[in-house]
């Protein structure tokens, strides 16, 4: 290094390369420069590494592992046993329906606050994230207290004289399916919320302007602009609802089951790790599949966003 | 602020306004009713109490294994928000100043706590705690909640050097500070708001934790999620009321602290 420098030097004096050379080197010190401040990240890097990376690689390997040999048995389990396929489709319904509901009821909180002046929006987003911040435990303990027989709900709706019997909407899929939508829709609104608040309501007056009908100028202009955060915000909540474990396991009371109890039930109670790992494995697919469908349709920076 | 796009009437959009002011109610029943229900002096919980009281708290207070798990809960907490600020605040430093090829890519890296399943990464880290002796450790669950806390402070601090002009470190360390003064004395004070988002961030994952928690986080140091999940299987204690209308009442402290700092930001003027 030096040596060169030197010669860098020394052809300086005898013609104009010295200014390539000594940018050469400019260039050389702050590429160092650049990959010393990249080092910063290290620590975080070597984190994610250890405890997530490598844990995950290598139990990937153990999925193809059955009796210490290399063996497909644990996936080919998942396709041929019906129990199997039954935990599949349990937690794809109830992501797909959580999602479904969320979007249904969160798009028009989203609509209407981000329409709303100042004070009332922010009192509304207050009403948004002080849930989203409460513990998720915390929250499926209070539905599992609402919505058990003799809990808020039942009461209310028999002294309405709605009902004469109290409702079984706990320790099952409705339950389970009340308690997720709840904890989910901050996840939806939020997102949306910001992507509908930078939306140009110019072109919605122009629609109107030039005829169109409130309902039209809304489906027309304002849904077909407000649809990548829709969808991100939508994938978002697809893509946690396929983990779902805390929330299924308190208030489906042994009736439901997800990808993830099953997971945790594999590991936890029969220590069998390459069947749990295999689920695990399926799992993250299904997971990578919507985030690149999400970074396709709607660019995964939204997703992160808000 | 924007007027309304479409000037409709106000009571053409009644059942709009009533839909919202229902899912807004649906969203805070939870809150609504367990704080009150975490006062009532029954053996069950009831609404509304027919006789209020604090037994449920001092069955918490006056419980030794609930204390050692707020304890346990609380340190975890801390020392993840004191672990988890530094790394990720140096990490989001170095994908804000340097533009490589690579960067995209270990920004990704960074944000894989939170895009993985948290079940898939519990198993995971239980599977390495087994090899490392970490399970049931103190440090084991530091570790692990440092772990999905980073990208919490990754993305809040980046936010916060996005809105931040990094000329202003590069004049100091043109006038001869080291670069790691100019940024102590130049970028952190203006950062500093999004620097204790992140940690406030860091604190509460930390402490609502429950999926890896539940298989690192046991014996001697079991956290509170956990024996909560864990007594919440069995039967509906009050005493999780209680506990819960304590975790709501701490959300809201630092739900509102974020709101204070966040607001003294945007109060200041555009730069």
């Amino acid at each position: 290094m030096t040596v060169d420098l030197s010669v860098g030097a020394a052809q300086g004096r005898a013609s104009p390369a010295p200014n390539r050379h000594n940018a050469r080197a400019l260039e050389t010190d702050a590429r160092s420069e650049r990959l010393r401040i990249l080092g910063l990240s290290l620590p975080s890097l070597l984190l994610v590494t250890v405890l997530l990376l490598i844990p995950v690689g290598w139990l990937f390997g153990l999925s193809f592992v059955k009796r210490g040999a290399f063996s497909l048995d644990h996936y080919l389990r998942m396709v041929e046993h019906s129990s199997y396929l039954a935990i599949f489709q349990t937690t794809f319904s109830l992501s797909i329906l959580v999602t479904v509901l969320c979007v249904l009821l969160g798009y028009p909180v989203a609509y209407l606050l981000a329409q709303l002046p100042r004070r009332w929006a922010t009192i509304g987003m207050a009403l948004v994230i002080l849930p989203f911040w409460t513990s998720l435990l915390v929250r499926t303990y209070a539905w599992l207290v609402l919505l058990q027989r003799t809990g808020v709900i039942n009461t209310t709706l028999i002294s309405a004289g709605i009902i004469d019997e109290p409702l079984q909407l706990v320790h099952n899929y409705t339950g389970t399916v009340i308690g997720m939508t709840h904890i989910m829709l901050p996840f939806l609104i939020l997102p949306l919320y910001a992507s509908i608040k930078a939306i140009d309501t110019d072109y919605v007056r122009a629609a109107a302007n030039l005829g169109a009908s409130p309902t039209q100028a809304f489906l027309k202009i304002f849904l077909p602009l407000s649809l990548p955060g829709l969808i991100a915000g939508a994938l978002l909540v697809f893509i946690i609802c396929l983990g779902f474990y805390v929330t299924p396991q308190i208030l489906g009371g042994g009736r439901v089951t997800t990808v993830s109890m099953k997971i945790q039930q594999n590991i936890g109670v029969y220590f069998d790790w390459g069947a749990g790992s295999a689920l695990g494995v399926a799992l993250l697919v299904f997971v990578g599949i919507t985030f690149f469908v999400a970074h396709r349709l709607a660019g995964i920076e939204r997703m992160f966003k808000g | 602020m924007s007027a309304q796009p479409v000037p409709i009437p106000h009571w053409r959009r009644a059942w709009l306004y009533a839909l919202v002011s229902a899912v807004l109610l649906f969203l805070m029943m939870p809150i609504l009713i367990v704080v009150p229900m975490s006062f009532s002096n029954s053996e069950y919980l009831e609404f509304p109490p027919r006789e209020w009281s604090l037994r449920w708290y001092a069955s918490f207070f006056d419980s030794a294994e609930w204390m050692a798990s707020t304890r346990i809960s609380l340190a975890a907490a801390v020392l993840t928000a004191l672990i988890a600020t530094p790394l990720g605040v140096a990490a989001a430093y170095a994908l804000n100043a340097v533009r490589l090829r690579l960067t995209p890519v270990l920004q990704v890296i960074l944000l894989l706590p939170q895009m993985v399943p948290v079940i898939l990464i519990g198993i995971g880290v239980f599977y390495i705690y087994i090899q490392l002796q970490l399970v049931n450790t103190l440090t084991g669950i530091v570790l692990a909640h440092t772990l999905l806390a980073i990208p919490f402070v990754v993305v809040t601090v980046m936010s916060g050097l996005r809105s931040y002009d990094m000329t202003q470190e590069k004049v100091a360390r043109s006038l001869g500070a080291p670069r790691w003064k100019a940024f102590m004395l130049v970028t952190l004070p203006q950062i500093r708001l999004s620097v204790i988002s992140g940690a406030l961030f860091a604190f509460i994952t930390s402490l609502d934790e429950v999926v890896i928690g539940l298989f690192v986080a046991g014996g001697e140091n079991t956290v509170l999620t956990r024996r909560m999940f864990q007594s919440l299987r069995d039967q509906i204690d009050p005493t999780i009321a209680a506990i819960s209308s304590l975790l709501i009442i701490l959300s809201a402290t630092i739900l509102v602290s974020v709101a204070v700092v966040g607001g003294g930001r945007s109060r200041q003027p555009a730069p």
